[in-house]
C-alpha cells in the first residue's frame, strides 16, 4: 500500500505551522531563526511530494528544493552572523528590544 | 602721393584712446611708467598729425576736393550716419598746431605734476617720498583722454562726431579742472576746485544745449550732417536762408539764421566768449599744464574751430538777409575788450591770461564775424602756440615761487608745528625779480608775452592780429576796428604789467628771493613753444608788405583761401594798408610803454599797492571783481533755482509726499484687512485643517508600526487568514 499525497501535504502543513509558531513566538532571535528554517523545510516537503505524484518525469521540483536549500543555508549564515553582531553590541538577542526600525 | 596716405588720418587719435586705457587699467600704480606711456602715444601722434599736415600743405590741389574717408557707423531710421575723417586746409592746419601743442604740455606736465603744496606728505607717504602727485597716473590718463577728443574734433568729418568728441572735452575739462578735488582755501569766498570744475561744466551746458538744438534742425533740414555734403552744396543753402520760420519775440527768422545762431551760443560756451565767460578764469583752479592745454590752446578753440566749420552756414545766412554774422562780430568784438578790461586788475598771474585768452577768442570770434575766417584759423594757430607758452611759464613761475616758499620755510623751519601762514604762489604781487632767478621761463614768458601784445614786426601775434585789424578795416567795419584796437592796446599794457611785476624789480617775498629754475621736462617745451611764437607769425606775413612779405611765405592762408572756394567762400586777401597797420603798431607800442612807465620804470617795493588802482579809483574795484558777473549771475540764475529747488523740496515734502503716504497707508490697510479676513481666516484654516486631518491619521497609523518583526508578521497572518476566509464569500 502506498501512501497517500494528503499524508505528506498534512505533515508539511504541520512543520510550517510549527515554524510560523516559533517565528512567531520566541523572543530569542536564534529560536525565530530556527523557525524560519523550519518553515523552509515545510515549503521543500511540499515540493518533493508534489514532484513525486503529479510530475515524475519533470525535474523541476527537485531542482527547485535544491535552491531553497542553497538560499535557506545562505540566509542562516548571514542571519548568524548578524546576530553575532548585534549580541556583541547590545549583549542581547531579545528581538523586543531590537526595534530600531522605529524610529 | 597717393590718397591712400590719409588713411593715416584714422590712427591719429588711436594711440592717445589706447594710453588712456593702458593707464587706468594696467600702468596706474606706476607712476613714471604712466607718464612715459602717455608721452610716447602723444609723440606718435604727433609724428602722424604733421605726417598727414604737411602732405596736405604740399598738395594744394587736393583743396579742389578734401579728403573725406567714411565708414557707415550708425543707422537711425532710414539714414545711415557714416563715421569719417575728412582732411581740409582748415584741418591740416589744425593738425599742425594741436599735435605739436600737446606733445609740449605732455612732457611738460611730465615735470610739472610733483607733490602739490595743499596735501599733507603723511597721508600719501609713497608719493611724497617719489616727489610726484598722488594722482599723477590719473593726470595722465586724463590729459591722453583729452588729447582723443581734441585730435577726433579735429579730423571728424560730420558735427556729430564732432559733437561726440566736444563733449568728450568738456568731460576731461570737468575731470581736470576738479583735479585737485580736495584743495581748499582759507577764504570761503575764493572758489575751490571741485566748484570750478562744476561751474566750467554746467556753464558750457547752456550753450551745448542749443549746439545741439541746432544740430538737430541742420539735420531735419539737411538730411545728412557730414560737413563737405552740407557746405560744399550751395545751393541747399541759399534755399535754407530763403526758408522762414516763425519765432515768438523775434518775428520771422530763416531757418539758416536760427541754426546758425543756436549752434553759435555753442561756441560762445566752449570758447568762453560773454556772457557765457564766467567759468573760463575759474577753470585755472586746475593743475597749469591743464590751463595751457585745455584753457588756452585747445579746447576753447574747438568753438573758434567750430564757426570756422560752419562758415559757409553763416556766409549764407548773412546773405539771406540774417544778422547773425552781426552778431557774432558784436559778441567777439565786445568780449575782446570787455576781458581785456577785466584783465587789467587781476592780481592771480594765471587769471590774468584766462582773460586774455578769452579777450583773444573774441577777436577770432569777432573776424569770424566780419568774414575774415582765413584770419580767425591763422591767429588760432598762432595764439595757441604764444599763449601755451605764456600758461607753461606761468606754470613755471608758480612752480618756481611755491618752491621758493618751502626752501624759505625751511630755512626758517623751526616752527614745525604746522601753524604756517597761507601763502598764494599765483599771485604776482608776492613776487618780482624772477628774470635772474628763473632766465630760462623768464625769457621764453617775455617772448610770449610781446607776442600776445604783437610786438611788431618780429612777433607772430603782431602778423596774425593784424589781419584781423586789416580785414575790419577793409570790410569797413569801423566800430570793429576801433573796439579791437582800443583791446590790442589794453592787451600790451596788461601784458607788460604783468612782465614788469612778475620779472622785474626786486624779489616783494622770501618765496620770490628763493625760488628756483625748473627742471629741463619744463624749460624746454618753453624753448620750443618760443620758437613758434616768433618764427610761427610768417605764415601770416601779407606778401606785399614791403620786405618781409617777400622772405616770408603766406602759404597757408593761401590754401585756406582756395578751400574757401570749395565752400563758396571768397575771402579777398586784405590788401596791406599801413593806416591800420600804423594804428595797430602805435596801439601795442603805447600800450607796451603805458606798461612800463607804471610797473616798469620804478619796480614795485614789498606791500606797496598796484598804482593802477589810484588812476582808476572805483573803477578797479570793479575790474577786480570782474563787473560783479559773478555775483549778478548768482543773484539771477543760481539763487533762482537753489529757491526753486527748495520750493520743489518743500512742496515735494508737504504735498506729493503725504499724497504718498496716505496711498500706502491704504495699501497697508487694505493689505492687512486681506490678511485678516481671507489669508488668516480662509486660507490658512484650510492650510491648516488638511495638516491636522495627515496628522490625526499618522498618530493613528504610527500605533502600528512596532519596530517588531514579529508584529508585522503577526498582521500578514491575520491579514491572510482574513483573505482566505473571504474567498467563499468573493466567490
Amino acid at each position: 500500500m502506498t501512501i497517500p499525497l494528503s499524508w505528506y501535504l498534512v505533515f508539511a502543513a504541520a512543520l510550517f505551522s510549527i515554524g510560523f509558531f516559533t517565528t512567531l513566538s520566541r523572543r530569542n532571535a536564534v529560536a525565530v531563526l530556527m523557525g524560519v528554517e523550519l518553515m523552509l523545510n515545510a515549503v521543500n516537503v511540499n515540493l518533493v511530494a508534489f514532484w513525486r505524484y503529479l510530475t515524475p518525469t519533470d525535474m523541476a521540483g527537485q531542482i527547485f528544493v535544491v535552491f531553497v536549500f542553497t538560499v535557506a543555508a545562505a540566509e542562516a549564515a548571514v542571519g548568524l552572523a548578524l546576530m553575532i553582531s548585534i549580541y556583541r553590541t547590545r549583549k542581547t538577542i531579545n528581538i523586543d528590544e531590537i526595534t530600531d526600525l522605529k524610529r | 602721393m597717393s590718397e591712400s596716405f590719409f588713411n593715416l588720418t584714422w590712427l591719429i587719435p588711436l594711440p592717445m584712446v589706447l594710453a588712456f586705457f593702458a593707464i587706468i587699467l594696467f600702468a596706474n600704480p606706476k607712476k613714471r611708467l604712466s607718464s612715459n606711456i602717455a608721452i610716447g602715444a602723444v609723440i606718435l601722434s604727433w609724428i602722424m598729425s604733421w605726417a598727414v599736415a604737411i602732405s596736405f600743405f604740399i598738395n594744394p590741389e587736393l583743396t579742389e576736393a578734401p579728403i573725406d574717408l567714411t565708414v557707415p557707423w550708425l543707422p537711425v531710421g532710414s539714414h545711415v550716419f557714416h563715421a569719417g575723417v575728412a582732411v581740409d586746409a582748415v584741418t591740416a592746419g589744425m593738425l599742425f598746431m594741436v599735435g605739436f601743442v600737446l606733445t609740449m604740455i605732455f612732457i611738460y606736465s611730465a615735470g610739472y605734476m610733483t607733490f602739490p603744496g595743499h596735501l599733507d606728505p603723511k597721508k600719501y607717504p609713497d608719493a611724497a617720498k617719489e616727489g610726484l602727485d598722488p594722482r599723477y597716473s590719473r593726470f595722465f590718463a586724463y590729459i591722453s583722454l583729452f588729447a582723443t577728443g581734441m585730435l577726433g574734433l579735429v579730423i571728424a568729418d560730420n558735427l556729430l562726431m564732432l559733437f561726440m568728441f566736444w563733449e568728450l572735452m568738456g568731460l576731461c575739462s570737468y575731470l581736470l579742472i576738479g583735479f585737485w578735488f580736495d584743495k581748499s582755501y582759507p577764504d570761503p569766498k575764493q572758489i575751490t576746485p571741485k566748484a570750478a570744475g562744476l561751474k566750467a561744466f554746467l556753464t558750457t551746458r547752456v550753450g551745448d544745449v542749443l549746439f545741439m538744438m541746432g544740430l538737430i534742425f541742420l539735420f531735419i533740414h539737411a538730411g545728412d550732417l557730414n560737413f563737405q555734403a552740407i557746405f560744399g552744396n550751395h545751393e541747399f543753402l541759399e534755399e535754407l536762408a530763403a526758408s522762414k520760420v516763425y519765432l515768438p519775440i523775434f518775428g520771422n527768422v530763416s531757418w539758416a539764421g536760427l541754426i546758425a545762431m543756436l549752434i553759435f551760443w555753442g561756441s560762445i560756451g566752449k570758447s568762453a566768449q560773454f556772457p557765457l565767460h564766467v567759468w573760463l578764469p575759474d577753470a585755472m583752479e586746475g593743475p597749469t599744464p591743464v590751463s595751457a592745454l585745455i584753457h588756452a590752446a585747445t579746447m576753447v578753440s574747438a568753438g573758434v574751430y567750430l564757426i570756422v566749420r560752419m562758415s559757409p552756414l553763416f556766409a549764407a545766412a548773412a546773405h539771406g538777409g540774417s544778422s547773425v554774422m552781426m552778431f557774432v562780430a558784436f559778441i567777439g568784438a565786445f568780449t575782446a575788450l570787455f576781458s581785456a578790461t577785466i584783465a587789467l586788475a587781476q592780481k592771480d598771474i594765471k587769471k590774468v591770461l584766462a582773460y586774455s585768452t578769452i579777450s583773444q577768442l573774441g577777436y577770432m570770434v569777432a573776424a569770424l564775424g566780419i568774414g575774415a575766417w582765413v584770419a580767425a584759423v591763422i591767429h588760432l594757430l598762432i595764439h595757441a602756440f604764444f599763449k601755451a607758452l605764456l600758461f607753461m611759464g606761468s606754470g613755471s613761475v608758480i612752480h618756481g615761487v611755491h618752491h621758493g616758499h618751502e626752501h624759505a620755510h625751511h630755512a626758517h623751519g623751526h616752527d614745525a608745528h604746522g601753524h604756517e601762514e597761507y601763502f598764494d604762489a599765483q599771485d604776482m604781487f608776492n613776487m618780482g625779480g624772477l628774470l635772474k632767478r628763473m632766465p630760462i621761463t623768464g625769457w621764453t614768458f617775455i617772448i610770449g608775452g610781446a607776442s600776445l601784445s604783437a610786438f611788431p614786426l618780429i612777433t607772430a601775434g603782431f602778423w596774425s592780429k593784424d589781419e584781423i585789424l586789416a580785414h575790419a578795416w577793409d570790410g569797413g567795419h569801423m566800430a570793429v576796428f576801433w573796439t579791437l584796437a582800443a583791446a590790442a592796446f589794453l592787451t600790451a599794457f596788461y601784458t607788460f604789467r604783468q612782465i614788469f611785476l612778475t620779472f622785474v624789480g626786486e624779489p616783494r617775498t622770501e618765496a620770490a628771493k628763493h625760488a628756483p629754475e625748473n627742471v629741463r621736462a619744463m624749460t624746454w617745451p618753453l624753448v620750443a613753444l618760443a620758437f613758434f611764437a616768433i618764427f610761427g607769425g610768417f605764415i601770416a606775413v601779407p606778401h606785399d608788405f614791403p620786405v618781409v612779405g617777400a622772405i616770408a611765405s603766406d602759404f597757408l592762408a593761401q590754401l585756406m583761401e582756395m578751400q574757401g572756394e570749395f565752400y563758396h567762400l571768397h575771402v579777398a586777401p586784405a590788401a596791406f594798408n599801413w593806416l591800420p597797420a600804423g594804428i595797430s603798431m602805435l596801439l601795442a607800442l603805447s600800450g607796451m610803454f603805458a606798461g612800463w612807465l607804471m610797473y616798469g620804470r620804478k619796480p614795485l617795493k614789498a606791500g606797496q599797492p598796484d598804482p593802477l588802482r589810484n588812476w582808476l579809483g572805483p573803477l578797479y574795484d570793479v575790474l577786480e571783481n570782474k563787473y560783479y558777473f559773478d555775483e549778478l549771475y548768482n543773484f539771477l540764475f543760481i539763487q533762482p533755482a537753489m529757491k526753486l529747488a527748495s520750493f520743489a523740496f518743500t512742496f515735494d515734502r508737504c504735498v506729493i509726499d503725504k499724497i504718498v503716504r496716505t496711498v500706502a497707508a491704504f495699501g497697508a490697510w487694505l493689505a492687512r484687512s486681506l490678511r485678516r479676513w481671507i489669508d488668516e481666516g480662509i486660507i490658512d484654516r484650510a492650510v491648516n485643517f488638511s495638516g491636522l486631518v495627515t496628522q490625526g491619521f499618522g498618530s493613528v497609523l504610527r500605533l502600528v508600526q512596532t519596530g517588531q518583526a514579529q508584529n508585522y508578521l503577526l498582521i500578514m497572518l491575520l491579514s491572510v487568514v482574513i483573505l482566505l476566509l473571504l474567498i467563499p464569500f468573493g466567490g
